[in-house]
């Protein structure tokens, strides 16, 4: 388990920039909520943290983000190695929907090195299970992915993260799809995974970040407001805003 | 107020719609009634011949307008190796071609070959004809033909091909000339299915930390796959018919050999060449037409085929997250 350290991180799309020296961190054995009010860099910060957001045509980021105390942005760093240790899952469930079950959850095991069958069967099993979705999968794992249900498709998606045993792992909005049922068994497993992974998650939904997180990260315009304990942050914020936008007062 | 108003609006829309429903129906209706009426034209007048020589018309080598005998085989097997040829060269070509423009890196390169590829859709098909006579046919001969007799053509089995003699008026020039014409098309459809695959996939590759090679093998080609069918059969449906061109390269012959090095001639060829002598009595004008029918049914079931084919993997693509993503482009096939 690794540390995430975020510092003086700028974002742009084209002209537009839309993170503005950002700073923070992210902690072993524990989650991470990044909260703030829609179109605020939510989604574009947890993208840079694995160098997803220059697969944007036109996009661009600059500052530090040490993983591990390696800057993931230095000179040499291949952005491929930072996603295979460094795991995502996005907030529409995107199963490839021609692969098996199976095959979706050993898709990144697939990669670069080759896999005896058994070990990724044992792989494939073992991720399934922290997602919750093996029981319900178990006797159909030849069925496509994409016959899942929105839910189930979404814990595959968290199994295939899992499976390449990342060591942090970023969920933008992964329950925001998902309907009450599902959220809540999200939500467990996030509870679940937190004593062996770092985990940062995006969420819309505030009763969500304060049950589930250990750290809150407000957001505002691109700029963070605020950084702080989820308990201090829901009861005691420093910054006026953070009081007016975790209280729904926020307009 | 806004109801009295929404009303008529309302109904018109609906008039709107059942008129272009009706219209819609009738110009279906209209093609269908046109190809049966091919199909009727072609059967009826290639009956006598049909009736004459039986399966011996299909199996028959030899084809002699003087004494009555005829016998397709050449044809059939001239038009199928000469297209095969042309979908072997420039279906990879075009793929390729159309995934690194669907690439967001490197346009600087791949954008000005685009529009090459382009520009030969608009040259004249008799224009290919005499490039291929006068520059293709010769360069064949002298250089391509012997350089790939020496190479392939000593593998055991795939060599056959590249024996014999290279004379440039062969089936392997007039597949290559037919590669060339059928290029653009296949290459212009398949960077439309390519830019339609979802994001969603590749970034899901992209974000196990997948190459950008490996990215396009997980996250794009799956679901690409059926419009790439659709975009060969296009092809082929071109490649099948295409007449001034290859019957300037292909050489006239009545080559049924494995090697690619003989002079063979195409269904299209030979039906444009003798048609217009085939008036008097006898048996030349119906196995002709005979002929056409022939063709005509080559690519119908091709196009039948490459919509199975399309359908499976479309309804794999439909319980996911990609709503029939790679059918747009497909439903061209039939056209
Ligand atoms: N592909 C893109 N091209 C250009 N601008 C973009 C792109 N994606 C996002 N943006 C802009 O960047 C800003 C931040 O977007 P981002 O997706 O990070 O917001 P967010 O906080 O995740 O919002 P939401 O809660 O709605 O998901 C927005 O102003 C948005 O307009
Ligand atoms: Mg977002």
């Amino acid at each position: 388990m690794k540390s995430l350290v975020v510092s003086d991180l700028s974002a742009w799309f084209g002209r537009k920039r839309v993170l503005r020296s950002v700073d923070m961190s992210a902690e072993p054995g524990s989650v991470t909520a990044i909260i703030g009010p829609s179109g605020c860099g939510k989604s574009t910060l947890l993208r840079c943290l694995n160098r997803m957001h220059e697969e944007v045509r036109g996009a661009r980021a600059q500052g530090k983000v040490l993983f591990d105390g390696l800057d993931i942005y230095g000179p040499g760093v291949d952005p491929v190695d930072v996603r295979r240790r460094i795991g995502m899952v996005f907030q529409r469930p995107n199963p490839f929907p021609t692969m098996s079950i199976f095959e979706n959850a050993v898709a990144g095991l697939r990669l670069g090195s080759k896999m005896r069958r058994a070990e990724l069967q044992e792989r494939a099993e073992r991720a399934l299970r922290a997602s919750g979705l093996w029981e319900e999968v178990k006797d159909g794992l030849d069925e496509p992915g994409g016959k899942l249900s929105g839910g189930q498709q979404q814990r595959l998606c968290i199994a295939r993260a899992l499976a390449v045993e990342p060591e942090v792992l970023l969920m933008d909005e992964p329950a925001s799809a998902l309907d009450p049922a599902s959220t809540l068994r999200i939500e467990e497993l996030i509870q679940e995974l937190k004593s062996r992974y770092n985990v940062v998650i995006v969420t819309h939904n505030m009763q969500q970040a304060a049950r589930i997180s250990d750290w809150t990260l407000f957001m505002l315009y691109g700029e963070v407001v605020e950084y702080a304990p989820t308990k201090k942050m829901f009861t005691t914020p420093e910054d006026r805003r953070t009081e007016d936008y975790v209280t729904g007062r926020f307009g | 107020m806004s109801h009295r108003v929404a009303e008529p609006g309302a109904a018109s829309a609906r008039l709107g719609d059942r008129a272009f429903r009706g219209l819609t129906l009738a110009v279906g209706m209209g093609l269908i009634a046109v190809l049966v009426v091919v199909l009727w034209v072609l059967a009826q007048g290639g009956a006598p011949a049909l009736a004459r020589f039986g399966p011996g018309f299909l199996v028959g080598r030899n084809w002699d307008p003087v004494h009555q005998s005829f016998g397709a085989l050449p044809y059939v097997f001239g038009t199928l190796v000469t297209s095969a040829i042309a979908i072997t060269l420039a279906v990879p070509v075009a793929v390729g071609l159309a995934i690194l423009l669907n690439e967001p890196v490197g346009r600087a390169v791949t954008a000005p070959l685009a529009s090459f590829v382009d520009v030969l859709a608009a040259i004249p098909s008799v224009v290919y004809g005499l490039w291929g006579l006068a520059v293709l046919s010769p360069a064949m001969e002298r250089h391509v033909e012997p350089f790939l007799r020496a190479t392939i053509g000593r593998i055991p089995i795939l060599g056959r091909l590249f024996s014999g003699t290279p004379s440039g008026g062969d089936l392997f020039t007039a597949g290559v000339v037919l590669a060339i014409m059928i290029l653009p098309i296949v290459t212009a459809i398949s960077r439309e299915v390519f830019s339609v695959v979802p994001r969603d996939l590749r970034e899901a590759a992209k974000a196990l930390g997948a190459t950008r090679y490996e990215t396009i093998r997980m996250g794009v080609l799956p679901y690409a796959r059926p419009g790439i069918v659709g975009a060969t059969m296009l092809g082929l449906g071109r490649a099948l018919g295409e007449t001034i061109a290859v019957s300037m390269v292909v050489g006239g012959g009545r080559s049924v050999g494995a090697s690619l090095f003989a002079a063979g001639s195409t269904i299209p060829s030979v039906i444009a060449s003798q048609f217009l002598n085939a008036q008097g009595i006898g048996y030349h004008r119906p196995a002709l037409l005979a002929l056409a029918l022939v063709l005509v049914t080559i690519s119908l079931s091709l196009a039948a085929l490459s919509r199975l084919m399309v359908r499976r993997t479309a309804r794999l693509l439909d319980g996911g997250s990609v709503e029939g993503a790679a059918e747009g482009p497909a439903l061209e096939v039939s056209g």
